[in-house]
């Protein structure tokens, strides 16, 4: 039985649109392509129905009310919606924000920047597991805290942050939390009530939806989470947001959070099934291989792995047939060392040679197969070659010599 | 249903978008464009040369590692002498990328039958161009050169030999 090279096993990066996602999207393009800010036409009101059938089929899945789903382009623009437009509309209140080291650059840099024009950010570091906790968090909350933003899932990682707890402890202390759920929408159970989450950043591209379409959850009641725009214009989307609704992504958007919730509890059990067997195939055959993050605690279809002594790009260059990501910017001239690895405490040489695992809604357990084969067979290959592993089988500790500078 | 459909299973298109998506995956593989490497270097990194180790307390045997790990290279070289100072064995392992196991893989193979003066005088610009190494991975050879000089170095000393006036990049 043959399988189609490359395998896609990097679901965290993108995911393709599911054909059922597609359908409905399409005549959104040709003949249902009206705006939806047009009030006084068939067109735009077609439009618009498709819009709100999106906000419901969004609201939905995450437990939210349909008015309270704001249209972005993506988590990355929810993300600097939510931190730079709670700390402008909030600045009186305080100038302090609470985030973590191995949040996605989304966070980081919107964060970064706040830092530059006079906030204070605490930067929490997760424990050697990944997990960001709440009792971290409850210890940095201070007077003059207006916002905590700690993802729910991690991307490069897979590891869910204690999002019940983290919410329970803002509450106490009236501090607003947003946190970047881009991984964790779609893909474990999120109720934006339960978990106490103020303000959310999902993305469809991630849930088998298009590109250049997501959304930011705000709270409406309990408290009114109010938002400082980044985007003026029409005053589209409460004035949060505003510029021309992208329907057609927005109704894929909504289509996709649909597909998810009802077949969430079967998809988890299937993705789990692959992603143990992926897991147990590889260490079971590799005595010094490592899974990264709090394994118990991941999502269903992610995995992080890391080959010692064994080098990055050349075991990226043993399973390119494998579509995955790399601990490492190996491809371009920089050998930047993925710093989400580096925050759980790992070298520079063992964040190379890891690996991101993502199993997705179309992987089959022959491509589960194919690639547990192809990597032991990878890893073994360079274990022969490797100095490195030659010296621990001889008993040196290879991180007490003095390496040469090179 | 897999949007990765077997090879050599007749699609079957629900409507004409679905048949648009089946057609695209219908392409030939063009393969991971992002690493460019040369033939001669995917022949070495598939199939290198010489893989392996020389006892390195033998007293005909020089051995030199260089590079760091934290720093994505470390090459192992080693080379057996006879009586005549000609390099009668080579072997090497590395931890590194593609380039760095070809360059080293290659230099095990130069050196083979050379004499330790002729061995000395490999460039590592000469393995840049039988490699047609880019820019970026110049350092590869550079450590193999490196490589086989430090080899050299710890059989003469070894061996109470001088070790000359060699240039040492």
């Amino acid at each position: 039985m043959a399988l189609k090279l490359p395998i896609y096993m990097d679901h965290n990066a993108t995911t393709p649109v599911d054909p059922r996602v597609l359908e409905v999207m399409l005549p959104y393009f040709t003949e249902k392509f009206g705006n939806s800010a047009s009030r006084n036409h068939e067109f735009g009101w077609e439009a618009e129905d498709g819009v709100k059938l999106a906000r419901r089929q969004v609201g939905e899945l995450i437990g939210a009310d349909p008015k309270e789903i704001i249209w972005t382009s993506g988590s990355t623009e929810s993300n600097n919606l939510a931190i730079k437009g709670v700390a402008d509309m909030y600045k009186d209140k305080g100038r302090h924000i609470i985030t973590a080291i191995h949040e996605h650059k989304a966070t980081l840099d919107p964060c970064k920047r706040l830092a530059k024009m006079g906030y204070d950010i605490t930067w929490l570091e997760p424990g050697a597991d990944g997990i960001v906790t709440a009792a971290q968090v409850a210890e940095a909350i201070r007077e003059d805290t207006i916002l905590v933003t700690i993802m729910w899932a991690n991307n490069e990682l897979g590891t869910i942050n204690e999002l019940p707890q983290i919410g329970k402890v803002c509450k106490e202390k009236g501090v607003l939390l947003h946190t970047d759920a881009t991984q964790a929408v779609g893909k474990i159970p999120v109720d934006v009530n339960a978990a106490g989450v103020d303000l959310l950043s999902g993305s469809a591209h991630k849930i088998y939806g298009p590109k250049g379409a997501g959304f930011l959850y705000v709270r409406r009641r309990k408290p009114r989470v109010r938002l400082t725009p980044i985007i003026d214009g029409g005053g589209h989307e409460r004035g949060m947001r505003s510029g021309t609704l992208n329907v057609t992504g927005i109704v894929g958007l909504g289509k996709a959070c649909e597909l998810c919730r009802l077949e969430m509890v079967e998809e988890t059990a299937r993705l789990l099934k692959l992603r143990d067997k992926l897991d147990h195939g590889v260490l079971s055959q590799l005595e010094h291989a490592v899974i990264n993050g709090k394994a118990d605690q991941r999502l269903p279809g992610t995995t992080n792995i890391s080959f010692p002594y064994v080098e990055g790009e050349s075991m990226m260059m043993a399973i390119k047939d494998i579509a995955v990501s790399s601990g490492s910017a190996c491809t371009s001239a920089s050998l930047e060392p993925s710093y989400v690895l580096k925050a759980l405490g790992l070298g520079d040489e063992i964040a190379h040679s890891s690996i991101r695992f993502g199993l997705g809604r179309f992987t089959t357990e022959e491509e589960v197969d194919f690639t547990i084969d192809k990597v032991v067979t990878a890893v073994k290959k360079l274990l022969e070659l490797s100095p490195l592993y030659e010296m621990v089988l001889e008993g040196i500790d290879i991180n007490a010599i003095e390496w040469g500078a090179h | 249903m897999s949007l990765y459909a077997e090879v050599g299973e007749e699609p079957q298109p629900r409507n004409d978008w679905a048949l648009r998506i089946r057609a695209h995956e219908n392409k030939p593989n063009t393969g991971v464009r992002i690493m460019a490497y040369s033939e001669k270097v995917l022949s070495h990194y598939e199939t290198p040369r010489n893989v392996g180790s020389l006892d390195k307390n033998a007293k005909n045997v020089g051995t030199g590692i260089v590079g760091a790990p934290e720093c994505g290279d470390v090459m192992k070289l080693q080379i057996q002498v006879d009586d005549s100072g000609k390099i009668v064995d080579a072997k090497f392992k590395t931890f590194g990328c593609g380039s760095a196991i070809a360059s080293s893989s290659l230099a095990t193979e130069w050196i083979k039958g050379r004499t330790l003066d002729e061995a000395m005088a490999i460039k590592n610009t000469e393995i840049v161009q039988e490699l047609s190494l880019p820019p970026v991975k110049i350092h590869c050879s550079v450590l193999a050169e490196d490589a086989i000089k430090s080899a050299i170095h710890d059989y003469q000393e070894k061996n109470g030999l001088d070790h000359g006036d060699h240039d040492h990049n």
